[in-house]
C-alpha cells in the first residue's frame, strides 16, 4: 500500500478545505470563541487538537476490532482524555502563561465534537495510517480557522500580532482607536460568519439549493 | 415638477438594458422611484395596507425627525457656547451645531447608501428606501463627539450585519440604527460614554468660542450622572453645575446625544407621525405605561441612585422618548397585530428601566428595543396562532 496514495492524500487535505471541521460542518464553535482573542493562545489550542485527534484517531484505530462496540464511547473518552491530560500537563510545565488563558479549553477539548466524531466516523472503519494522517488534517482545518479568527481579532482588537506592537503609534495620535467589540466573543462568530460566506461563495457545492 | 418629470423620462432610455448608464439602473431606479410613485404595482399577493408605498412613509418619518434634528443642532451650539462662557445668539448657536452635525449627516448617508448601491446593482435588485430613514436617525443618536471615521465604520456594520445579510429592508430582525449605536457603544467605549464627549469644546473650522473652559464644566448627561452617583441621588446639573429642572429635561438644553435631548421636538415628531398613521399609537403609548410603571416600582425600592431618580424622569431622559418614538415604532422590526404592539411596547419599557436601574450601563432604551426586537417573530406568531385557535373552536362548536 502506498503511503501517500491520491486517496490518503484526499483524506488529509479535504478537512482544510471543502470539508472543514469548523467552517463546513460548524463543530468546535465553543472553543472557537473563547481562546480565538489573542494569537498566542489560539496557536497553542489548534496545535492542541492537531496532536490530540491525530493520536486518539491512532490509538482508536489499532484498538478497532477488539473494542466491543457497546463500550465503544467509553473507550474512546478514556484513550482522549489520557491525551488531554497529558497535553495539559505539558501545556502547564513548559507554557504555564498561555495555560492559563486557555484554562477549562484544553480539558474541554475531550468533549469536542470534532473528535469524537472523527473517532466514530473514520477511526472504526480503517487503518492506522490513514486515521493519523485524518486526524492530522481535522485537527489542522480546526487551527486554521482558529488562526484567522485570532489574527483579525487581535490586530483589531488590540492593535498586536502575538503580543508585539502591529499598528504604528502614529495611527493612534492621529486618532484611530482599538475595536473594543473585537476582543468580545461575538466578533468571534462575526469573523467565522465572513470566512463561511466568503467559502461558500467560492464554492457554489457548499451551497444549499434554494427553494 | 412637470419638467422634473419630462427630464426624467428623457433620460430613462440609456439607463436601461443596452443603454449608455446600464451600470447606474439601479441608481436611476432608486431616485426616479423617491421623487415619483412608480406605475406599477405588487404582482402576487395582496400588499395593501394604504395608497402609499414605503417610499412615501418613510419621506413621513424623514419629515417627523425633522424638529428633533434641528433642535439638536441648536442645543450642540448652545452646549459649546454655555461650557466656554460665552453669551452667542441663536443663530451663532446654530451655525457651530450646523458645522458639527452635518458631516456626520453626509457621513452615514454616503456610507450606508454607497452599501446600499453597490448591493442593489451586485443583485439585480431596485434600491430598498430603509436607508433613507437610518441615515438620519444615525448621527441623531450618537454623542457630538463621535468620531467620523468611528461612524462610518459602525454604519457600514450595522448596514451589512443587521441589514444585507438578512435580504436587505423589510428583512432586517433588528433596527439598523440602533445596531450601529449598539456597535459604537461595544466598540469604542470612550467616545460613546463618559463626561468628555457630550459637549464639543473646541472650535470647529474657526467657528465657534476661543474662550477656555469654565470653571465646574461637566459634561456628563442627567442619567450618566444618576448612574454614576454614589449612595444617594445628587442634585442633577448641566454643563456647568447648575442644577436642572424637570422643565430643562422636557425643553432639553442639556447635554446627551444629538437628536434626543428636547421631549418637546421629540412630541412634534410623534404628533406628525400619529397623525400620517405611519407610527401606531398603542406602541408608544405602552411603552410609556411599561416604563413609567416599572420606575415608580423601582422608586418605591430605591436601592440606588438611579431607582431613586423620579420615575416621570425617567421617561424623559437618556433617549426614553426618542426610542419609543422613532425607533421602537419601526414597522419593520415590531409587531404587526395590535395586541402584539401592546405588548412589545410594555416589555420595551419595562425592559429599559430595569436595565438602567439594575445593569451596569445607563443605556437602557437601545438595549430594551433591541432585545425586544428579537422577540417580535414570537409575538407575531403566538398572536396569529391564538387567534387561528379561537377561529377554530368557534368552527367546531357549531
Amino acid at each position: 500500500m502506498e503511503l501517500f496514495s491520491k486517496k490518503n492524500k484526499e483524506i488529509f487535505l479535504s478537512p482544510l478545505g471543502l470539508n472543514n471541521p469548523v467552517s463546513v460542518q460548524v463543530l468546535g464553535i465553543c472553543s472557537a470563541l473563547a481562546v480565538t482573542s489573542k494569537l498566542e493562545p489560539a496557536l497553542v489550542m489548534g496545535l492542541s487538537v492537531v496532536i490530540i485527534t491525530a493520536f486518539s484517531n491512532v490509538i482508536i484505530s489499532m484498538l478497532r476490532k477488539t473494542i466491543p462496540n457497546r463500550i465503544r464511547i467509553i473507550v474512546q473518552l478514556v484513550v482522549v482524555a489520557t491525551l488531554v491530560t497529558i497535553v495539559s500537563q505539558v501545556l502547564k510545565a513548559f507554557v504555564y502563561d498561555v495555560s492559563v488563558q486557555l484554562s477549562v479549553y484544553v480539558g474541554l477539548i475531550i468533549t469536542n465534537c470534532i473528535l469524537m466524531g472523527r473517532l466514530e466516523a473514520f477511526a472504526l472503519q480503517n487503518g492506522p495510517w490513514e486515521s493519523f494522517l485524518d486526524g492530522v488534517g481535522n485537527g489542522l482545518g480546526y487551527a486554521l480557522i482558529l488562526v484567522i479568527v485570532a489574527f483579525f481579532r487581535e490586530l483589531l482588537g488590540s492593535g498586536a500580532l502575538l503580543g508585539f506592537q502591529v499598528i504604528p503609534q502614529c495611527l493612534y495620535d492621529a486618532g484611530y482607536i482599538n475595536n473594543g467589540l473585537m476582543v468580545l466573543p461575538p466578533m468571534a462568530l462575526i469573523i467565522m460568519a465572513c470566512i463561511i460566506w466568503y467559502q461558500r461563495a467560492k464554492n457554489p457545492e457548499l451551497q444549499e439549493k434554494s427553494n | 415638477m412637470k419638467a422634473l418629470r419630462n427630464f426624467l423620462d428623457k433620460v430613462k432610455p440609456s439607463f436601461e438594458e443596452g443603454g449608455k448608464f446600464h451600470a447606474f439602473r439601479s441608481v436611476f431606479d432608486g431616485f426616479e422611484t423617491f421623487l415619483f410613485v412608480p406605475n406599477t404595482t405588487a404582482k402576487r399577493g395582496s400588499h395593501i395596507h394604504d395608497c402609499n408605498d414605503s417610499k412615501r412613509a418613510m419621506s413621513m418619518v424623514v419629515i417627523a425627525l425633522l424638529p428633533a434634528l434641528l433642535f439638536g443642532i441648536y442645543n450642540v451650539g448652545f452646549q459649546h457656547y454655555l461650557v466656554n462662557g460665552e453669551e452667542a445668539s441663536f443663530w451663532a448657536c446654530f451655525a457651530f451645531g450646523l458645522m458639527v452635525v452635518l458631516p456626520k449627516i453626509v457621513v452615514s448617508y454616503l456610507v450606508g447608501l454607497g452599501i446600499e448601491f453597490i448591493v442593489a446593482q451586485f443583485k439585480g435588485e431596485e434600491i430598498h428606501e430603509g436607508f433613507l430613514v437610518s441615515g438620519l436617525l444615525i448621527p441623531m443618536i450618537v454623542p457630538v463627539e463621535c468620531p467620523l471615521w468611528i461612524l462610518a465604520v459602525a454604519t457600514a456594520f450595522a448596514v451589512i450585519f443587521a441589514k444585507e445579510v438578512f435580504g436587505g429592508t423589510g428583512y432586517n430582525i433588528f433596527n439598523v440604527a440602533l445596531v450601529t449605536r449598539a456597535f459604537l457603544f461595544f466598540a469604542y467605549p470612550t467616545k460613546m460614554s463618559g463626561e468628555s464627549v457630550w459637549v464639543t469644546t473646541e472650535p470647529v473650522l474657526g467657528i465657534g468660542s476661543a474662550n477656555s473652559l469654565v470653571d465646574g464644566f461637566t459634561g456628563a448627561t442627567a442619567l450618566g450622572q444618576a448612574k454614576g452617583a454614589e449612595g444617594t441621588l445628587e442634585t442633577i446639573t448641566n454643563a456647568v453645575g447648575e442644577p436642572i429642572s424637570t422643565m430643562d429635561m422636557i425643553i432639553g438644553l442639556i447635554p446627551g446625544s444629538i437628536g434626543e435631548t428636547s421631549v418637546i421636538a421629540i412630541a412634534l415628531g410623534a404628533i406628525f407621525l400619529l397623525w400620517t398613521g405611519v407610527a401606531s399609537w398603542k406602541t408608544i403609548l405602552s411603552i410609556f405605561v411599561g416604563g413609567g410603571v416599572t420606575a415608580y416600582l423601582f422608586n418605591m425600592w430605591g436601592a440606588n441612585p438611579i431607582m431613586q431618580l423620579p420615575w416621570y424622569e425617567h421617561l424623559l431622559l437618556g433617549g426614553f422618548c426618542f426610542g419609543a418614538v422613532f425607533m421602537a415604532t419601526d414597522p419593520v422590526t415590531s409587531p404587526r397585530t395590535d395586541g402584539g404592539k401592546c405588548i412589545y411596547g410594555f416589555l420595551v419599557g419595562f425592559f429599559a428601566v430595569v436595565i438602567r436601574c439594575l445593569g451596569s450601563y445607563p443605556e437602557g432604551m437601545m438595549l430594551a428595543i433591541l432585545l425586544m426586537n428579537l422577540f417580535t417573530p414570537l409575538i407575531n406568531y403566538c398572536y396569529k396562532q391564538s387567534n387561528i385557535n379561537r377561529r377554530l373552536k368557534r368552527v367546531a362548536n357549531k
